[in-house]
């Protein structure tokens, strides 16, 4: 179960050490290392393309590490036995970019999957709990809806309420913010920190929405395309003010590089 | 002089012909006059002819006169962009001050950030060797990939028979009823005509003989032995192997499947086994479907040109088909489910990024089924030859 906020651990919960991440031959960011404190809102940021969405999925092991390895709660999870990484993955929760719900499936069914296979509840319960799930990210009446029927924005709720299903204790949000109005991506701003304060849960957010990493975050890393590692690591609202690459500070103000125009 | 900042679109009626000349003034600069419509969609002057000025004795500069421009577009910025390239390796100074203000403001835009070199995307001339060995690499990773996956496939039928494997049964159920029921009708229409055509090619031969009858028995072993299993395994390679690899494919796109890893549900229960399995149970169903309306279709040519009674026509197939005579179709059809079923699913799992190899992989997935089911088919026939069945 989740760990409530006030019970403090000063342990990192997630620590990436010395991750190089590549394809193939093609060294895509090296020689991460940083700590993901109980209970903060964690944000990895970056231009696009600085393989920000990459290292999400090498932390819940989509991909492996070509180096180096990440751990939870001390408990290496890159050289774990395939059963003690279920393990581990189960307490975690993903929203993907999309919602990746399953398309075949309804809202109601999709949340109800994972408690069908790793709970003892009966289908009568599981059915319950995949509506209160449901209600919590606001699509109450909407559990017999097929995914395709719904909109994008209510999509990715349905898939935080699927991600949400085991009450992991670690969630994990690929641009939740992505293809969203201002007003639905406030709205899920607000819904990630409710989760945190009330759940006490760790969450892992990948975004380059400025307004959401000034709103939720507690702590952050800077990935950089060009040196191809990260290049700061610390509260953005520090980081905007005191960061000593120039181009973080630029990232956070959102001030262009100047462009020099011919006289 | 123009000085007016934005294209000015004027009505296409007054339009005329977008022209450029070129003149040279006493004290040694170009002028490239500019006159007309100069929009894309009109027709440009081609750069060349006046680039080839500026080759030849150095002007002191260029400069230009749009006092005659009606309108311009992109149409007008490219063709200067090259006429300053042109003139930069020369290094003529180029005078933009009489051109429109919105130009050189696009034209500064375009030059802004220099020209990037040596990107990923980059194409690099390779050589005939270093292809062909590409090629042979790629070949012998995509047989390991197909090896791989029937390992894998292989090791979730194990969980299936010890009861771990999980998936949906309602899942079975519509992939049953889809790869089964729904796809009768045209199976219905293909072996129908396919008995139709046997029997037709049959009987331009037996006639020369007198012997017309023997097309009953011509039909009902060829569709028994293998027309029917054949047929039955490439409809469904098209129908269904394709849609196997679209679903799968679109699912992979849309993260669905890495959403089941994260899950720690094995993607390859969940969805390859059901596939899978609803193959092989209804593909011998469909071959013994198919076999008896191919039968039909070579009973309708026998009665209704060949003057073959109902009665004879019966008799004689009843005759020529043994019950083992019916073995091959069934053991090849179960066979050919899981080829198509494995290279469907393989394809749609490998689908990697966007929607477009989605359509890569269905296609893909229907070619390899078909390749594989005769190939797989002239084994077959072989061994049974050498077995005597």
């Amino acid at each position: 179960m989740a760990a409530h906020p006030t019970a403090t651990n000063d342990a990192p919960r997630i620590s990436v050490r010395g991750v190089t991440m590549a394809y193939g031959d093609f060294v895509l960011i090296r020689e991460l290392t940083f700590d993901v404190r109980r209970g903060d809102v964690f944000v990895i940021m970056g231009g696009s393309g600085c393989g920000k969405s990459s290292l999400l999925r090498h932390m819940i092991g989509l991909h492996e590490p070509a180096v180096g390895e990440i751990l939870y709660d001390g408990d290496s999870f890159t050289r774990a036995t395939p059963e003690h990484r279920d393990e581990l993955l189960r307490r975690m929760g993903v929203l993907y970019q999309q919602g990746a719900l399953w398309s075949s499936m309804t809202l109601a069914e999709n949340v109800a999957l994972p408690l069908g296979e790793y709970t003892t509840l009966a289908p009568r319960e599981i059915r319950e709990v995949a509506h209160l799930k449901l209600a919590l990210v606001g699509l109450k009446g909407f559990e017999d809806f097929y995914p395709s029927q719904i909109s994008g924005g209510m999509r990715k709720r349905a898939g935080l309420a699927r991600a949400m299903a085991l009450d992991p204790d670690i969630l994990f949000f690929d641009e939740p913010s992505a293809g969203l109005d201002p007003i639905s991506s406030r709205l899920l701003d607000d819904l990630i920190l409710a989760l945190r304060d009330s759940l006490g849960s760790t969450i892992v957010v990948v975004t380059h929405e400025l307004a959401s990493i000034f709103t939720i975050a507690d702590d952050s890393v800077f990935l950089d395309a060009d040196t191809r590692t990260m290049i700061a690591n610390g509260d953005p609202k520090q980081l905007v003010e005191h960061c000593p690459e120039e181009k973080v500070r630029r990232f956070l103000t959102r001030s262009a590089e100047p462009v020099e125009h011919p006289a | 002089m123009n000085t007016e900042g934005h294209p000015a679109r004027g009505a296409a009626g007054d339009a005329t012909a977008a022209t450029a000349d070129v003149a040279r003034e006493h004290d040694g600069t170009m002028v490239v006059r500019l006159a007309g419509a100069w929009c894309l969609g009109g027709g440009l002057p081609a750069v060349e002819p006046v680039a080839e000025q500026l080759r030849g004795t150095r002007p002191r500069a260029l400069r230009f006169d749009a006092s005659g421009l009606a309108t311009w577009d992109t149409g007008l910025l490219a063709f200067l962009d090259r006429l300053e390239a042109a003139s930069a390796e020369r290094e003529i100074p180029v005078e933009r001050d009489a051109l429109p203000e919105g130009v050189v403001r696009l034209l500064d835009l375009a030059h802004a950030v220099p020209s990037r070199t040596g990107l990923e995307g980059t194409k690099v001339r390779v050589g005939l060797l270093a292809r062909a060995g590409e090629r042979t690499l790629a070949l012998l990773a995509g047989g390991r990939a197909v090896v791989t996956f029937v390992g894998q496939l292989a090791m979730a039928m194990g969980r299936l028979v010890t009861g771990r494997a999980r998936f949906r049964s309602v899942d079975l159920a519509v992939f049953l009823q889809d790869t089964g029921a729904a796809a009768l009708p045209i199976v219905t229409l293909i072996s129908f005509l396919v008995g139709v055509i046997l029997a037709f090619v049959g009987a331009v031969q037996l006639n020369q003989f007198g012997a017309e009858i023997y097309v009953a028995d011509l039909v009902g072993l060829a569709m028994v032995r293998q027309m029917g299993a054949l047929m039955a395994a490439i409809i469904m390679a098209g129908r269904t192997g394709a849609a196997f690899a679209a679903q799968l494919g679109a699912m992979k796109v849309n993260e669905e499947i890495d959403a089941l890893t994260t899950m720690g549900i094995p993607p390859l229960d969940f969805l390859v086994l059901p596939r899978f399995l609803a193959l092989c149970l209804m593909m011998p169903l469909l071959c013994i479907y198919a076999d008896v309306l191919g039968i039909v279709g070579g009973f309708v040519v026998g009665t209704s040109m060949l003057d073959i009674s109902f009665s004879q026509y019966w008799n004689q197939t009843v005759n020529a088909i043994g019950l083992l005579d019916c073995l091959p179709g069934l053991i090849m059809s179960v066979f050919f489910g899981a080829l198509v079923a494995t290279f469907g699913c393989l394809r749609g799992m490998q689908c990697a990024g966007s929607s477009s190899a989605v359509g890569d992989a269905a296609t893909s997935a229907v070619v390899s089924g078909i390749v594989s089911i005769i190939v797989a088919d002239a084994i077959f026939t072989v061994l049974f030859d050498v077995l005597g069945i």
